[in-house]
């Protein structure tokens, strides 16, 4: 699904990713671990087409689709989107429009027409109650006055509503409390299934503990240096990440 | 350059004055009289140069320079007259180039109470009750165009109301700008009396062909007696070559209420000096703005709040969008006289600059000679907030539709107050294009959606009625 091939990239002007190298599957729920300032952001703001990242070398592709010649909003239409690490306030702009438009975006790229009212309001409810939300949020402005938590949560339901091929989250776990952790995991879970896969990037091993993930590697220095099951991540979790340091340089 | 050889711009518009009169009929002296003093006044001061602290940012060659004929047939093609009007139930006087046209105004809705009237139609019923009031307020010493619009004016809007009546209907003053082969302009006079307690909501709306480049010097007095509640709006949605400047000062008695909405969409020169008086206890002044301009327009706004009396009230909001080479002015004042104690005025202004080459010169002032009072103001000028654009991007919507949305919903404190959804669809496609929907969505969705097992069928209900 997702193949990201000697990856270099540089933001204004040092090379932050070093040649990484990564595929996702249909069906597979990988999450990327590693230290502060390894790269883990830069890969899926790259992935996601954010401006001020330069590619220098490597290709990625998703679908067998050039994902670097695409526009931002192509990429979130073909199925690809981003959960903010920090969500941005967007006043003015109520959530329920947003998500219509990016709904009715996303359908009109595939060629359908635009969901009927009842439908979308049918789904948005049942999302809303998922994500233990109030209906009254709908009414908001995006994220304007939001807590941390609710923040996220709205990153989640956006992406229950959209429903992505490859759902990217950027360090969705930072912030929460336990409560907002397993309403944020239940609503990733739910996105599992065959045809879609999740991407996580995190910092923390408790994350996986209720996503638990398929695959789980390593990102050190711009490179991807280890890759394993989630029983990688409860080692990281105790060891630190000094010996997958010295593993690689051996 | 001496001046026997080149007339200056204040003698050609006088000359064009002087060849009026020649073929105007016969007038009431006291009207005689009055133009005659305009024309000195106007002679005396001229067109402002930027000189005037008043006119610093706006340069009015534009019409100083330029040749306008004079026009007196109201022509228009229905279907397109049609295709420019607001499509609203109202009550309406139409003006082509400033000439009253009988077959695109509508006055059958009017209630016992309210009279609407071109205002050559109010000279002829009784010409000395206009004479009363006209050019009390807003008078030959406004400013220069004040002045010349007394000098010519000859037509316009009377709209009276007697104590209690409420008008339901918007009073639609419509002014259309046709593309002539000879540029024209007109000085139509909008005369509002409200009388006690009475309430209505006035909109002027200027619109016109595509290709027009014409002057339009509108003088506006409006009189709100005790209790008076009157919703004035502008939609200016001139011709990009037209050049416009509307005058318009209110008086107001105790306990009255005056709200404008002024939305600048169109025009290449723009001038608005909007002025209330604050008389009497209670009298109250809403100004609500948004200006949005593109490509080379120039678009300034003057407002002045007198506050003459203890508890009065003021409160203005005005948003400014501007894009390409455009440029904005916002000079918002507020007066508190000497012994006026217990005044509220508040007063907040906000851009949006789209580009590196548009300006905006914005300058609140507050001048307060009591010392019970609660005033504020505050003026601040930005740029989108490219990670909003890209927030949005990342969510599937294209980067135009992004772009508009977020700069609507700068406007969008503004667009609330707005209580005729047919002006804020006008915003909404001027400044951001077809949207995939109505902005926000209608309350259609919105109360289908937050009441409870409301959900199919409710709407498809609704559809229905």
């Amino acid at each position: 699904m997702l193949e990201v091939k000697d990856l270099h990239v540089t933001v204004e002007g040092k090379e932050i990713l070093k040649g990484l190298d990564l595929t996702v599957n249909a069906g597979e729920v990988h999450a990327i671990m590693g230290p502060n300032g390894a790269g883990k952001s830069t890969l899926s703001a790259v992935i996601a087409g954010k401006e001020g990242y330069e590619v220098t070398a490597g290709s990625i592709t998703f679908e067998g689709e050039d994902v670097l010649e695409m526009e931002i909003e192509e990429r979130a239409r073909a199925g690809l989107l981003l959960g903010f690490q920090y969500p941005v306030e967007i006043p003015g702009v109520k959530n329920i429009y947003l998500l219509k438009a990016a709904l009715n975006a996303s359908r009109e790229a595939r060629g359908e027409g635009e969901i009927p009212a009842p439908e979308f309001m049918k789904l948005v409810k049942e999302k809303l109650a998922f994500m233990k939300m109030d209906p009254s949020f709908l009414q908001r402005a995006v994220n304007e006055g939001f807590s941390g938590g609710e923040k996220k949560r709205n990153e989640i339901l956006q992406m229950l509503v959209l429903e992505p091929r490859l759902a990217m989250l950027d360090e969705i776990d930072s912030g929460l409390d336990i409560d907002a952790m397993k309403i944020v995991a239940d609503g990733v879970n739910s996105l599992r299934s065959e045809e879609r896969a999740v991407l996580m990037v995190t910092h923390y091993q408790r994350l996986l503990d209720y996503i638990v993930p398929d695959k789980v590697h390593v990102l050190l220095d711009g490179r991807i240096v280890k890759s394993g099951d989630k029983d990688l991540a409860i080692e990281l979790e105790s060891r630190g990440y000094e010996w997958v340091q010295e593993e690689s340089a051996a | 350059m001496s001046e026997d050889i080149q007339p200056s711009a204040e003698q050609r518009f006088l000359e064009r004055l002087k060849a009026r009169d020649a073929v105007r009929g016969a007038e009431p002296t006291w009207i005689a009289a009055r133009r005659q003093a305009a024309a000195a006044r106007f002679e005396a001061i001229g067109f402002p140069s930027k000189r005037v602290e008043q006119w610093k940012y706006t340069d009015v060659r534009r019409i100083r320079d330029g040749e306008f004929a004079l026009t007196d047939d109201a022509d228009f093609s229905p279907a397109q007259a049609a295709a420019l009007t607001l499509p609203i139930e109202a009550i309406r006087l139409t003006f082509v180039d400033g000439v009253f046209s009988p077959e695109l105004s509508d006055l059958a809705d009017l209630p016992d109470g309210a009279s609407v009237e071109p205002l050559t139609q109010a000279l002829a019923d009784n010409h000395e009750a206009v004479g009363a009031v006209l050019g009390r307020l807003t008078g030959v010493e406004f400013s220069a165009f004040a002045a010349l619009n007394m000098a010519f004016a000859e037509e316009g809007a009377v709209i009276r109301l007697a104590p209690g009546t409420v008008v339901e209907p918007p009073i639609v003053v419509q002014f259309l700008s046709r593309a002539n082969e000879q540029a024209v302009m007109s000085h139509p006079r909008v005369l509002i009396q409200a009388g006690a307690r009475s309430q209505a909501t006035v909109l002027e709306h200027f619109v016109g062909e595509r290709d027009a480049a014409n002057f339009t010097n509108v003088v506006a007095e409006v009189f709100l007696e005790r209790g008076a509640i009157l919703t004035h709006y502008n939609l200016q949605e001139a011709p990009l070559g037209d050049a416009l400047v509307q005058s318009l000062q209110v008086e107001q008695d105790r306990d009255s209420r005056f709200v404008s909405f002024n939305v600048d969409l169109g025009g290449a020169l723009v001038r608005h000096d909007l002025v209330a008086e604050l008389n009497a206890e209670g009298a109250e002044a809403q100004y609500y703005g948004l200006f949005f301009a593109q490509g080379r327009q120039h678009v300034d706004n003057h407002t002045l709040v007198n506050h003459n009396a203890p508890r009065t009230f003021s409160d203005e909001n005005y948003k400014g969008i501007l894009g390409d080479r455009a440029r904005g002015v916002f000079n918002g004042k507020v007066v508190v006289k000497r012994d006026s104690q217990q005044i509220e005025g508040n007063q907040s202004n906000a851009n949006l600059l789209l580009s590196d080459r548009a300006e905006i010169d914005a300058k609140p002032e507050l001048e307060i000679y009591a010392d019970d009072v609660k005033c504020a103001h505050g003026t601040t000028t930005g740029q989108l907030d490219e990670d909003a654009v890209f927030a949005l991007r990342s969510r599937g919507i294209d980067e135009q539709t992004a772009r508009g949305l977020l700069t609507l919903a700068f406007a969008g404190e503004v667009m609330d107050k707005v209580g005729l959804d047919a002006i804020a669809e006008r915003v909404e496609l001027a400044v951001a294009g077809k949207l995939p929907e109505r902005f926000n969505l209608g309350s259609l969705v919105e109360t289908g959606l937050l009441e409870e097992g409301a959900s199919q069928g409710g709407v498809a209900d609704d559809r229905n009625d």
